[in-house]
């Protein structure tokens, strides 16, 4: 297979609580396609993860997922404020969430952490007053 | 341990009841939604206070057996009809969370 599966997704910024939707529905597809549970978990938390920080920061934005037997890569991008210092950023308990967040159990400082965690390669672009696009690929061992 | 043993033998008042039938491997108890989802397994009861809308993505993606909501946290009613369309099973108690982590730790 040479052409990847393409998944997109519209992400609401205006809806918090629905957010999680896209991962979970990226989650149901490659339990279908097959999947390793560990490799499914990654994919979808680090999903979320990205989905919570485009609401809560950018007012939304789009996720693509592209799958391929050997990797899945997962494209967020958003038109917010952008990130003004990634390193900061990238540390653990470091956090620009506003108190409302926090109340709901997010903005711990652990969006970013994670989804690096949880990926092999992650990459963000980001431009102050544009926006970021985070392209995390997972590398799918060989059986 | 099924869901549904676990209903029974702590008393736990059931807001969604999905299936039962799962079975319940371990415990793990938290209100910081990213560090539960990197830290709860499959299988595991899920003991917190936080009620809001987004426990059950999480719960979704952990894919833990249960969500006990501790010290009778209230749920709105659009979580329990989440928790209803993505079959979450969702529980409550008038217990604090460590006394519901140890009673659940008694029981595994």
């Amino acid at each position: 297979m040479s052409e990847p599966l393409r998944f997109h997704f519209d992400v609401d910024g205006s809806n918090f609580t629905s957010a999680g939707e896209a991962s979970i529905q990226i989650k149901q597809k490659l339990r279908q396609l097959g999947f390793a549970p560990d490799i499914i978990k990654r994919v979808a938390i680090s999903m979320y993860e990205g989905e919570i920080n485009m609401v809560i920061h950018a007012g939304g934005g789009t996720a693509d997922v592209y799958v391929l037997p050997e990797t899945i890569k997962i494209v967020l991008e958003d038109h917010g404020p952008g990130i003004a210092d990634v390193e900061l950023a990238m540390q653990e308990g470091f956090s620009t969430a506003p108190d409302s967040v926090r109340s709901l159990g997010f903005g711990a400082g652990m969006g970013l952490p994670n989804m690096k965690r949880y990926t092999d390669n992650m990459i963000i672009e980001t431009e102050l007053g544009k926006g970021t696009k985070i392209t995390m690929t997972v590398n799918v061992p060989r059986q | 341990m099924t869901v549904n043993n676990l209903v029974e033998k702590m008393s736990l008042e059931v807001l969604n009841l999905s299936d039962g039938e799962k079975t319940v491997t371990g415990g793990y108890t938290g209100d910081l939604l990213s560090w539960v989802m990197s830290r709860a397994s499959a299988g595991d009861a899920w003991i917190t206070i936080m009620s809001n809308i987004n426990i059950i993505a999480v719960a979704s993606l952990c894919d833990v057996s249960c969500i006990i909501l501790a010290e009778n946290a209230e749920a709105e009613q659009s979580v329990v009809s989440l928790a209803a369309e993505k079959k979450i099973n969702l529980l409550r108690s008038e217990k604090s969370s460590f006394a519901l982590s140890c009673e659940l730790g008694r029981l595994l």
